[in-house]
């Protein structure tokens, strides 16, 4: 070999021996983390957004829910879901007032015009350590007066050298409720709050006309600006005043819309050249909460690291009776949070992610479809196991129904499926009864579901379970669980409708109805084949009309579909926020709202008004049953099911409860770090001997060749 | 030479505004502004005010191409194509939809990219034109035959099975090698190694027959019966004249892929997790993010264009016969 190969070859050999040295082969982590108190999980998407004022989606709140608080959050382990303070101090006192401002008591529906929610914050919470929030020696804000020059070497937050804190107040708060409102921000819910809180809309005007026509990246300060329905009363109390009642806002105090942000935060980020470095509010989020993001790379990694200013909070000491048992009630009374670090990694696809947890690379992982085989397996009964394999590995599993529904609505302005004709009804009935959703669920969900009887998912009230709950006009109650009435009487009620056999008896034509769907693709067939099926048991032609989501949301903006499947995960645990997909002024044809159905109707509507601003408890239990019945009645959807979770976890994963409506989950988790070395260094051994056996083939498969060469050289002509 | 690069630097202008034009219309015919706004605010509890408002801060809130209620110049310069599109002839990318500055990701992202792509093709490089000068040796011999057949099975397969079957061989059975994710610097190179390898197994059937064919036509040429007449030995004539002559074609169809190297690959990425511009792509597909895609684009028909050019610019090095007039 070459005299100046050597080196080169002695380096590169060095350099992957290095990089390969220590530990598993495979191991996508760096090895001095090991035993460590960290968690390893994942995300497929990058979250298009982290500030809180924006964030609306599962994939945003896995981070910003750790790092931002709003006054309340979800009891951890309590069932029914339950609300406690997070940042507040107690519950939020309200208060209701007639139009003239004047007291009034809760019972007095008709004369309260404003409810106020006062919201008093514990005092010593600090934020986490941030630029922004730094200062000097003489006491002055060291990073919110940057020029140019400043700026030169910053590229990342981390280049800031200095950072600070301070203390939490209730005008941070108040601050961000203003956030929302403003026109700039686009929050999402702005829709909504506008409705309720008091000057909402005059606010946006305010800052509109003080802030149109300044450049972009100019700071709106908002801290000036008054808001009829937002005050101060001292340094942990704030008020919201919200029009009329709305008991549901002590939900949305629960999510991250409602957490403070400081105003040195904003105006830190407004500066000059910042944005052009793309250092953003949407970028580095500014907390109290238990971690802070100490790496932001979406496209590759997330870290979040304990914040060393949190304010502590203690793991729950009391759950449902099972959670003792289960081992829930372990860390009752702990430090919160339990580890001290979380490592998220990119994983756009399904089969190296479900690989690495295999491997014990992950802590935690869900079911695909692609998956499920390997991991789930139905016994004798039904009942649910897990394989030989996730056995073997010691992996558990957990499972929840969803608060969520995945439903086929008919568009009630169409001539043929809509409207309140007994015609129309009938029809909708028989085809609630043909389209067979437990088989729906068996084929395409892998029995990961259970069919919907009305619109309120398990686990929220107002969903009533056994024979008392079923849809009588689909179901019987036969051996004690619903049985699907049979399609004998699905076909009674077409002939009734004036379809014998679905043929059209005023036009002797076959009827033929229309499937609107953004499902596309070879995955979809088997689906839309399963759909004509169902309907082809009444007769119905049912034809698809598959299209991308961007032109389905426009026909159902402009109400032209026939039949559609669509869905919904709560925001909150309220029979509200699922009754109100059907509730008249929220008709998505008319009024742009959400209820894709279209359905009006003015007893159903007049009892969701009603059913809205009471408490959870017998009579607003009644009414419940009352609207159900009528929707049962109508039939606006085939209910669809409610989908089924599965999460599967390693043995060293502990305090894992599936709570649907909490998102600040983290804290709470804990790893026992030395037992997941042991079994990852067990479980990936590198097995090497296959390499080099390949190795010798591919050389003795050369000998031919190297044979062929020496004699073709050395051989003479004959 | 210089004269022929400006004139096919001026050729290239009308080719750039057509696959402008043609990615504008294309990314609008499938997605409305709206579509955009409701994509980014999200689909719950978003309004029609929300939409305009973001449409209206964002630019999109313009017509696309001509602006009626403009008058003079400004019905053209007061549309989504003028602000949006024109001024990536300057190379202005710009920021996304989300706010990120373009330049900046792209600077970022190449990175991850090339750091496959250049590996991969030096390698495969190198192994496809030992394989195809041994099968070349051995012509119509059994081992040029069977080389052959296993070279049309290998182009057959599908790449994503090379990813999947590489990621469950090598990562899942033997445990070699991570199955997926990316680092910078020396512990990164082991995630290096099963893409690497996936791209040039994946990639040596196709190579290895196409350099065998160039090489098969170069040893049928005179001056190589001339040399063996000589009595040259047979490495000697592979090696120094074959292998040299036959590099001018090899060298050229390289050189055209080399600025494409930065552009990553999207599958490969996305599979592996390498935060590299092919998965930038897709994402801002998938997001709906038209600044990204546009800018991707644009890059892409740019980087095409250097790429023959630079093909051009090669036969004259390679062969001193060619001349560029």
């Amino acid at each position: 070999m070459n005299d100046r190969v050597i080196p080169w070859f002695v380096a590169i050999i060095a350099c992957l021996l290095g990089a390969c040295s220590e530990g598993a082969w495979n191991n996508p982590y760096p090895n001095g983390e090991k035993a460590s108190n960290v968690i390893y999980s994942s995300f497929s998407e990058r979250p298009k957004h982290l500030d809180p004022v924006r964030s609306y989606s599962s994939n945003e709140y896995q981070f910003i829910a750790q790092i931002y608080e709003p006054p309340l959050q979800y009891h951890y382990l309590a069932r029914p879901y339950k609300l406690i303070p997070l940042t507040a101090s107690q519950l939020p006192q309200v208060r209701y007032l007639d139009a003239a401002g004047r007291p009034v008591p809760r019972e007095r529906h008709e004369a309260i015009a404003f409810s106020e929610y006062i919201v008093s914050i514990q005092p010593g919470i600090r934020y986490q350590p941030h630029p922004a929030l730094a200062r000097d020696a003489q006491g002055n804000a060291r990073y919110l007066h940057l020029d140019a020059e400043d700026l030169k070497g910053i590229h990342v937050l981390g280049d800031f050298t200095t950072t600070g804190s301070r203390e939490l107040t209730a005008a941070d708060y108040v601050y961000q409720i203003k956030r929302i409102a403003s026109p700039y921000l686009h929050s999402p819910i702005a829709g909504v709050m506008r409705e309720y809180i008091v000057g909402f809309d005059a606010f946006r005007e305010q800052v509109s006309a003080l802030y149109g026509d300044s450049p972009k990246g100019v700071w709106q300060d908002l801290r000036g600006i008054d808001f009829a329905g937002l005050s101060v009363d001292d340094r942990y109390t704030y008020r919201i005043r919200i029009h009329g009642e709305y008991p549901q806002l002590v939900y949305w105090l629960a999510m991250p819309f409602f957490a403070p942000m400081p105003w040195e935060a904003e105006k830190f980020y407004s500066q000059p050249g910042m944005e052009e470095r793309n250092i953003t509010l949407n970028w580095y989020p500014v907390g109290t909460g238990p971690f802070m993001l100490t790496e932001n790379n979406p496209n590759l990694r997330m870290v979040m690291e304990k914040n060393p200013n949190f304010h502590g909070e203690q793991y729950p000491v009391y759950g449902e009776p099972q959670d003792l048992e289960n081992g829930l009630l372990d860390d009752a009374g702990k430090a919160l949070p339990l580890v001290h670090k979380a490592v998220y990694s990119l994983e756009k696809e399904n089969i190296p992610y479900w690989n690495k947890f295999l491997q014990g690379y992950y802590d935690a992982s869900g079911v695909s479809s692609d998956s499920f085989d390997q991991a789930i397996q139905f016994g004798s009964q039904g009942d649910i196991q897990l394989t030989e394999l996730m056995q073997a590995k010691d992996i558990q599993l957990e499972t929840s129904v969803r608060t969520s529904i995945l439903y086929m609505g008919f568009n009630m302005q169409d001539p043929v499926v809509g409207g309140f004709s007994e015609r129309a009804r009938l029809l909708r009935r028989a085809i609630s009864i043909a389209v067979d959703y437990e088989e729906y669920i068996s084929i395409f969900a892998n029995g990961r579901g259970i069919a919907a009887q009305g619109p309120v998912p398990p686990g929220i009230f107002g969903n009533i379970e056994g024979e008392a709950g079923i849809n009588p006009y689909v179901y019987d109650w036969l051996d004690g669980e619903p049985k699907r009435k049979d399609l004998g009487e699905a076909r009674q009620l077409m002939a009734e409708a004036g379809y014998v056999n679905g043929i059209d008896q005023a036009s002797g034509k076959p009827l033929v109805l229309y499937f609107d769907t953004p499902g596309a693709g070879p995955g979809a067939k088997a689906h839309f084949s399963w759909m004509r099926k169902q309907y082809q048991k009444l007769g119905i032609q049912l034809v698809i009309r598959a299209t991308d989501y961007n032109r389905f949301q426009e026909k159902m903006r402009k109400g032209t579909g026939q039949i559609f499947q669509w869905g919904w995960n709560a925001d909150y645990p309220d029979p509200e926020n699922f009754f109100f997909l059907l509730y008249g002024p929220n008709a998505k044809a008319k009024h742009g709202g959400e209820n894709a159905a279209n359905y009006q109707n003015l007893e159903f509507d007049h009892l969701f008004e009603q059913m809205k601003n009471i408490e959870n408890g017998p009579v607003r239990l009644e009414i419940i049953r009352e609207m159900t019945r009528i929707l049962q009645r109508d039939a606006p959807w085939l209910w669809g099911h409610h989908p089924k979770a599965f999460s599967l976890f390693h043995s060293w994963y502990k305090n894992v409860k599936p709570n649907l409506m909490a998102n600040n989950l983290l804290k709470y988790k804990r790893v026992d770090g030395e037992l997941r070395d042991r079994k990852r260094a067990q479980w990936n051994r590198p097995n090497y001997w296959p390499l080099v056996i390949l190795l010798l083939v591919l050389l003795v498969s050369f000998i031919p060749a190297a044979v062929g060469f020496y004699r073709r050289e050395h051989g003479t002509l004959k | 030479m210089i004269a022929y690069i400006v004139r096919r630097a001026l050729y290239a202008i009308p080719i750039l505004i057509g696959v402008n034009i043609i990615t504008f219309l294309l990314f609008f015919v499938v997605n409305t502004p709206d579509d955009m706004a409701r994509m980014f605010l999200g689909q719950k509890h978003v309004t029609e005010v929300q939409i305009e408002d973001w449409k209206t801060e964002r630019g999109y809130h313009n017509p696309l191409f001509y602006n009626a209620d403009a008058e003079g110049l400004d019905s053209f310069k007061e549309t989504i194509f003028y602000t949006k599109s024109l001024r990536l002839f300057v190379f202005d990318f710009g920021r996304s939809d989300s706010g990120r500055d373009i330049s900046f990701d792209i600077s970022q992202r190449m990175w991850p990219s090339l750091a496959i792509a250049v590996p991969q093709l030096l390698i495969g490089l190198l192994v496809a034109i030992t394989f195809a000068l041994l099968i070349a040796f051995f012509r119509a011999t059994y081992i040029d035959y069977w080389a052959v057949v296993i070279c049309v099975v290998l182009m057959s397969i599908s790449s994503l099975f090379y990813i999947i079957g590489g990621q469950f061989v090598m990562g899942k059975l033997l445990r070699v090698v991570p199955i997926s994710g990316f680092e910078s610097g020396i512990f990164g190179i082991k995630f290096l190694i099963l893409p690497v390898l996936i791209g040039v197994v994946g990639g040596i059937g196709s190579s290895t027959r196409w350099y065998r064919t160039i090489f098969l036509e170069e040893m049928n040429k005179d001056y190589v019966r001339t040399v063996r007449a000589k009595g040259i030995a047979e490495q000697t004539v592979l090696f120094r004249h074959v292998l040299r002559n036959a590099l001018i074609p090899i060298l050229t169809g390289v050189v055209v892929i080399l600025p494409l190297l930065f552009m990553g690959s999207l599958i490969t990425e996305s599979f592996f997790g390498i935060p590299g511009l092919g998965s930038y792509t897709i994402d801002a597909i998938n997001r709906q993010d038209f600044a990204i895609v546009r800018s991707m684009v644009f890059l892409g028909a740019v980087l095409y264009i250097i790429g023959l050019l630079l093909t051009d610019i090669s036969y004259t090095v390679v062969d001193p016969r060619v001349r560029l007039g």
